[in-house]
């Protein structure tokens, strides 16, 4: 790589070319102050905030869109700078209301964070507010446009990260909006839940639902039996709220706190995990074994984001998806039959609560009367990593130094595998591990399948699995998913031999720990350390393969019977159905 | 049997908004009816540039140069000069005080040079023969047979053309850079989505000469190698389009487009898109999105488009006076063309010359003429013998020039330094009678309707500099309310991210700059001059004057004045709706404004 000799406010510095201004006076320790940049994203460059001046010139240019030149010396900070990017925070603040105290975003606002640094005590300029409802038609995300600042950051994530287009640029200048084509609501748009548009927005234009409220009423409800299940990508991000570094894994003390709070079991989704690999590990192997159980490849349908997407945009793959439900939906339909029957409660007593890194998880648990395997509401609540840090500080728990406990039995123990599932690549492994069990009978020597690790947008592989090579394809972030099902129809309509055995597929960058509802602040640095947290989760576990699970044993012996039997099938399978784009 | 006379209708929009379809149908049956159709021959041709006195028709070779025609002249047209060879008279075109005036001695046309619309006027748009015989497409062959790409670039970097769509890039860098990029595909743009209130020289030259900017769209494909044209036009020219599209389908007809053209073994053809008319679309990153089918925002420069444009692909992209000017250059020599113009803005410049002027219309002039002679000399000085306030150029994004500098010879750099600027050439004159701070509050809500929405600084900083504007032209000014307008006028020029934005607030800097005692008026004083801001202006009857003919009384919509007949009227000031209908009825000069 050929680097670049440039000087950032005269102090000479070397980067590699194609740096931006920002990221390399970022290396020279020098910050230049940005709103509408975001990592994740090509640099919109709408802001005008992060604009720097090259000596010699009298022009500005936005630091997050230009590259470094040779030679050049780039001024960061003078009185000019500070005063044009002074008055552009002014203005957007004459657009957007002042209503911080009682914001989503009150405390964890970028906007918020510029004003105080900018310390703007008074706003010089006329203010002149959208007046605009706000869009409360999912039960994941509200969208308030009052409150939206115009950065595209939400739209370039819909659209380039996800690529979902439920929202655009709406008509033009002062009147510019953020929303979904045609007027259409959120909830009638081909809106796919994920939250990736609130887990990017600097303020709080869209945010997840809050529910918090709606978990307490259960807990003072004394005819209430507060059950609550933690998702594998939660305990590694939860930290973060609370200050500590991300991937530190917390699982011991979020059992603690959600007692704390009043549950009257803690479970955990990572027991259902295991559950899910057993019964999709098994379809997988009845597919490769015989045609009538359906055709290959089978795509796991655990992201609810997905298989909205897939409904959407690819209804066609119906029949490759994995009937198994994903492992919230399952701890909810076995909470309220196999845990009810063991606890002696009755199942309409019991409030089903899950702790999701995930806003699709909220839209899931009513996505079709399938989510009522047990007579009820399988799942009553979802609140994601961010309501249930919230309701934690709330509460007044110390959370950073509760002892940690243990999550109840007997659908609360998980092995490796499990844990695995917040990762991209995870569901993929963890199926291998079981997979090669249930086709050779005999353990995985070396349980780590490398090939399908990592931050690769697609990962393609080949996994020998006794004398089958197990042909696997990753994608995570929804826009990388295209080119592997264009695969799969292609070789369809040719009527060739399809691509891929088995395909693996989240919504969002990195999988589970990178969800829509996740804390904020999540960039690939973030990511990649919630990854590792998973995967020593996953290495210190005694158990690693699902299969291996003594829980999971005793669930298959007192209850389910076996894999795919009858019972697991009224229980745990479901069916989807094509979604039309819009509704209206 | 040969042709005795030429009789040449002006096509232009303009004309043809006075009729000028009519009157060209006239001549046509009239000479029929007389038996002349074949002794004459009558075209429509594109803009004659003098639309002040329009519709046009020419005959030749008399040289009679009639004006302000109606349909109901044809036929004197035809029955005098066409049929009796007689001059009609009184349809010429005479300099005031004159009683003849020879063609040669159009004041509007003396000191005009026409290089860009060097057919305008004369051929007929929708014959490519017409356009042939004057050298069309002589240059084109000259590119496709006789010279290497390099050379092309050679001729351009001599002649030292500069892009006419605002900026002044140099025309060969944009090439150079283009051709130098190894692509499976390139493409040639034209942008001809011009957009600047007042602004119609792009509209005219493609109106007249659509074939001059097909030929140098041509060029630019062999030369940097692209088989792909786009022409992006705002649907609001539908003139242009016509004749663009039976100009592209002559072309084609000709050879002179599509698959291996002239036997060259090269292919090129030009498709038409059409912009739905928003100014931001001029911007080449937003032409280009809204070209692709996206919506039309800027996108941050560099990667530019020459290296990476539409669908990524390396493309030129120039406006309609850019290409029009390369094919003379390419025939004459880049040395002719650097021979015209100032040392650093070589060439011609058309402008929109409109406003207060006596003669408007469209008027080019080589680089380095002073406003003077284009505001005295060609548009025959201020209407009505009023004095000279100001000339905006650039259009909205421009800024004021005032008369101290009259004498600065126009060319890129001139007009940039004393805070204004070249734009695509909109020329607005400006009288006593116009207030300054409402003419920028007009440009600013030009701006606040056209900015894109994109980036804050553009968004918002026009809405709140409008607002003060609005707010001062209200007489509710502060005097706080200057600085905030500096503030949000540097601020937008700084940080936006195009043109647009970074130019939006040139009307309000500019004007602050040079008539900042009008501002400090409004909002001291609570007054305007000029009696524009109604909100700040009182009527009023000087009794000296009145002689009490109640004709202001009867004119007032509101019943405010009073007085008995024969004695001195009053208004009251507290029921005036300041509609200036007393002022318009009395013929005494007796209602006063202030």
């Amino acid at each position: 790589m050929s680097m670049v000799n440039i000087q950032i406010n005269g102090k000479p510095v070397a980067v590699e070319a194609g740096t931006s201004i920002l990221n390399a006076a970022k290396s020279a320790h020098v910050n230049i102050p940005t709103l509408c940049y975001h990592p994740d994203l090509e640099p919109w460059a709408a802001c005008g905030i992060c604009v720097v001046k090259v000596e010699g010139s009298p022009k500005m240019v936005r630091a997050c869109a230009t590259a470094v030149t040779e030679g050049q010396n780039y001024i960061t900070h003078d009185a000019e700078l500070m005063e044009v990017r002074r008055t552009v925070i002014e203005l957007i603040q004459s657009s957007h209301p002042n209503e911080c105290l009682t914001c989503a975003r009150n405390g964890s606002c970028e906007l918020q964070e510029l004003s105080e640094d900018f310390c703007i005590r008074e706003k010089p300029f006329c203010e002149e507010l959208k007046v605009l409802p706000r869009d409360t038609s999912t039960t994941s995300i509200v969208l308030d446009p009052r409150k939206c600042i115009n950065c595209g950051r939400c739209a370039l994530v819909c659209q380039q990260l996800q690529d979902v287009w439920a929202l655009e640029f709406i008509h033009r200048g002062y009147g510019t909006i953020i929303q979904p084509a045609g007027g259409a609501l959120l909830g009638e748009s081909p809106c796919i839940k994920c939250g990736q548009c609130s887990a990017h927005c600097p303020v709080g234009a869209i945010y997840e639902k809050d529910e918090t409220k709606e978990l307490m009423a259960a807990i003072r409800d004394e005819s209430k039996h507060v059950v609550v299940q933690v998702a594998p990508a939660t305990r590694v991000a939860i930290g973060e709220a609370f200050g500590m570094e991300p991937g530190t894994v917390m699982t011991g003390q979020m059992y603690a706190a959600l007692r704390m709070l009043g549950a009257d079991a803690v479970f955990d989704t990572n027991f259902s995990a295991d559950l899910t690999i057993m019964e999709e590990g098994s379809e997988l192997v009845a597919r490769l074994t015989d045609k009538n159980h359906g055709p290959l490849p089978q795509i796991t349908s655990c992201c609810p984001a997905w298989t909205d997407y897939m409904e959407k945009y690819f209804d066609d793959m119906i029949p490759h998806f994995s009937t198994a439900k994903s492992p919230m939906m399952m701890q909810g339909a076995i909470t309220k039959t196999y845990y009810a029957e063991k606890a002696k409660v009755d199942p309409k007593d019991i409030f089903s609560v899950a702790i999701m890194p995930c806003t699709a998880k909220k839209y899931e648990i009513g996505r079709d009367d399938n989510m009522q395997a047990s007579g009820f509401n399988d799942v009553d609540l979802v609140l994601t990593t961010r309501e249930l840090a919230r309701l934690i500080k709330r509460a007044g728990i110390d959370f950073l130094n509760l002892p940690e406990e243990k999550a109840d039995s007997p659908i609360g123990a998980y092995s490796g595998a499990a844990t695995i599932f917040g990762v991209t690549g995870g569901v993929m492994e963890a199926a291998i591990r079981t997979a090669h069990v249930l086709v050779t009978g005999e353990e995985l020597k070396d349980v780590n399948v490398r090939a399908v690790r990592g931050m690769d947008g697609v990962k393609v592989g080949e996994v020998p699995v006794g004398d089958v090579t197990l042909k696997v394809a990753v994608a995570h972030g929804m826009a990388n998913v295209r080119t592997i099902m264009n695969e799969v129809r292609e070789a369809r309509n040719k009527g060739e031999e399809p691509p891929y055995h088995f395909i693996e597929v989240m919504a969002c960058k990195g999988g589970c720990i990178g969800g829509g509802g996740q804390p904020y602040f999540t960039d690939e640095e973030v990511r990649a350390k919630r990854v590792a947290g998973i995967y020593s989760d996953d290495e210190k576990s005694v158990v690693r393969c699902s299969h291996q699970n003594p829980e999971i044993k005793q669930i298959y012996k007192e209850f389910l019977g076996e894999p795919l039997s009858h019972k697991s099938h009224d229980l745990l399978h479901t069916k989807y159905h094509a979604r039309p784009l819009y509704q209206k | 049997m040969a042709i005795k006379n030429y009789c040449l209708v002006c096509g232009g929009t303009g004309c043809e908004a006075s009729k000028a379809d009519a009157i060209y149908h006239k001549l046509r049956s009239a000479a029929e009816t007389h038996g002349i159709g074949n002794d004459v021959q009558i075209v429509k041709t594109g803009c004659f540039g003098f639309c002040e006195k329009g519709p046009i028709v020419k005959v030749l070779p008399e040289e009679a140069f009639y004006v302000n025609v109606t349909p109901e002249d044809a036929e004197t047209i035809v029955e005098e000069h066409l049929v009796k060879g007689r001059v009609v008279e009184k349809l010429l075109y005479k300099e005031e005080g004159a009683d003849k005036t020879d063609l040669k001695e159009i004041k509007f046309y003396q000191k005009q040079k026409r290089v860009v619309l060097r057919n305008c006027g004369i051929i007929d748009p929708e014959n490519i023969d017409e356009y042939i015989a004057r050298q069309g497409y002589v240059a084109m062959e000259k590119v496709f047979f006789e010279m290497t790409p390099e050379q092309v670039i050679e001729e351009l970097k001599i002649s030292g053309l500069r892009g006419r769509g605002g900026a002044g890039f140099p025309t060969w860098l944009k090439w150079k850079f283009s051709a130098d990029v190894k692509s499976d595909d390139k493409y040639i743009v034209c942008n001809a989505d011009e957009g600047d209130p007042g602004a119609y020289m792009d509209r005219s030259t493609l109106e007249g000469d659509p074939h001059s900017v097909i030929e140098a769209m041509a060029i630019g494909a062999k030369t940097v190698g692209s088989h792909h044209g786009v022409i992006y036009i705002r649907a609001e020219y539908p003139l242009a389009i016509n004749r663009l599209e039976i100009a592209l389908k002559q072309a084609r007809e000709y050879g002179l487009l599509g698959k291996d053209i002239l036997g060259s073994g090269f292919d090129f053809d030009i498709e038409i898109r059409l912009g739905a008319g928003a100014f931001v679309c001029g911007e080449e990153t937003a032409l280009l999105a809204s070209t692709e089918g996206k919506r039309g925002m800027p996108v941050p420069k560099p990667p530019f488009p020459a290296i990476k444009g539409l669908f990524g692909r390396p493309t030129v992209i120039n406006n309609v006076e850019t290409y029009a000017n390369i094919p003379v250059i390419i025939e004459k020599g880049g040395a002719w063309f650097k021979s015209i113009g100032t040392e650093k803005s070589p060439g011609t410049k058309v402008f929109a010359l409109t406003g207060k002027i006596e003669n408007s219309g469209l008027v080019e002039v080589p680089m380095g003429t002073t406003l003077r002679e284009i505001v005295y000399d060609i548009g025959g000085g201020i209407r009505g013998g009023k004095e000279f306030k100001a000339v905006q150029t650039g259009g909205p994004s421009g800024g004021v020039i005032t008369k101290e500098y009259l004498d600065t010879p126009i060319d890129f750099d001139h007009l940039t330094a004393i805070g204004s600027m070249m734009g695509s050439g909109g020329m607005i004159v400006m009288d006593e009678d116009d207030c300054i701070v409402d003419v920028t509050r007009f440009y600013m809500e030009f701006c606040v309707d056209e900015s894109c929405g994109k980036c804050a600084p553009c968004r918002i900083g026009t809405k709140r500099m409008l607002q003060i504007l609005e707010k001062i032209t209200k007489g509710q000014g502060e005097m706080a309310d200057i600085d905030k307008l500096k503030a949000i006028g540097l601020a937008t020029k700084k940080a936006s991210l195009c043109g647009l934005g970074q130019t939006a607030a040139n009307p309000v800097l500019s004007t602050l700059k040079y008539f900042e005692n009008e501002y400090l008026e409004h909002i001291k004083e609570r007054k305007c001059s000029s009696g524009t801001c109604k909100d700040l202006v009182t009527y009023s009857i000087d009794p000296e004057k009145c002689i009490g003919c109640t004709v202001c009384a009867r004119k007032c919509p509101v019943n405010c004045i009073s007085g008995e007949r024969k004695s001195p009227h009053k208004i009251d000031p507290d029921k005036c709706i300041k509609c200036g209908a007393c002022y318009d009825a009395c013929k005494f000069g007796a209602v006063q404004v202030a």
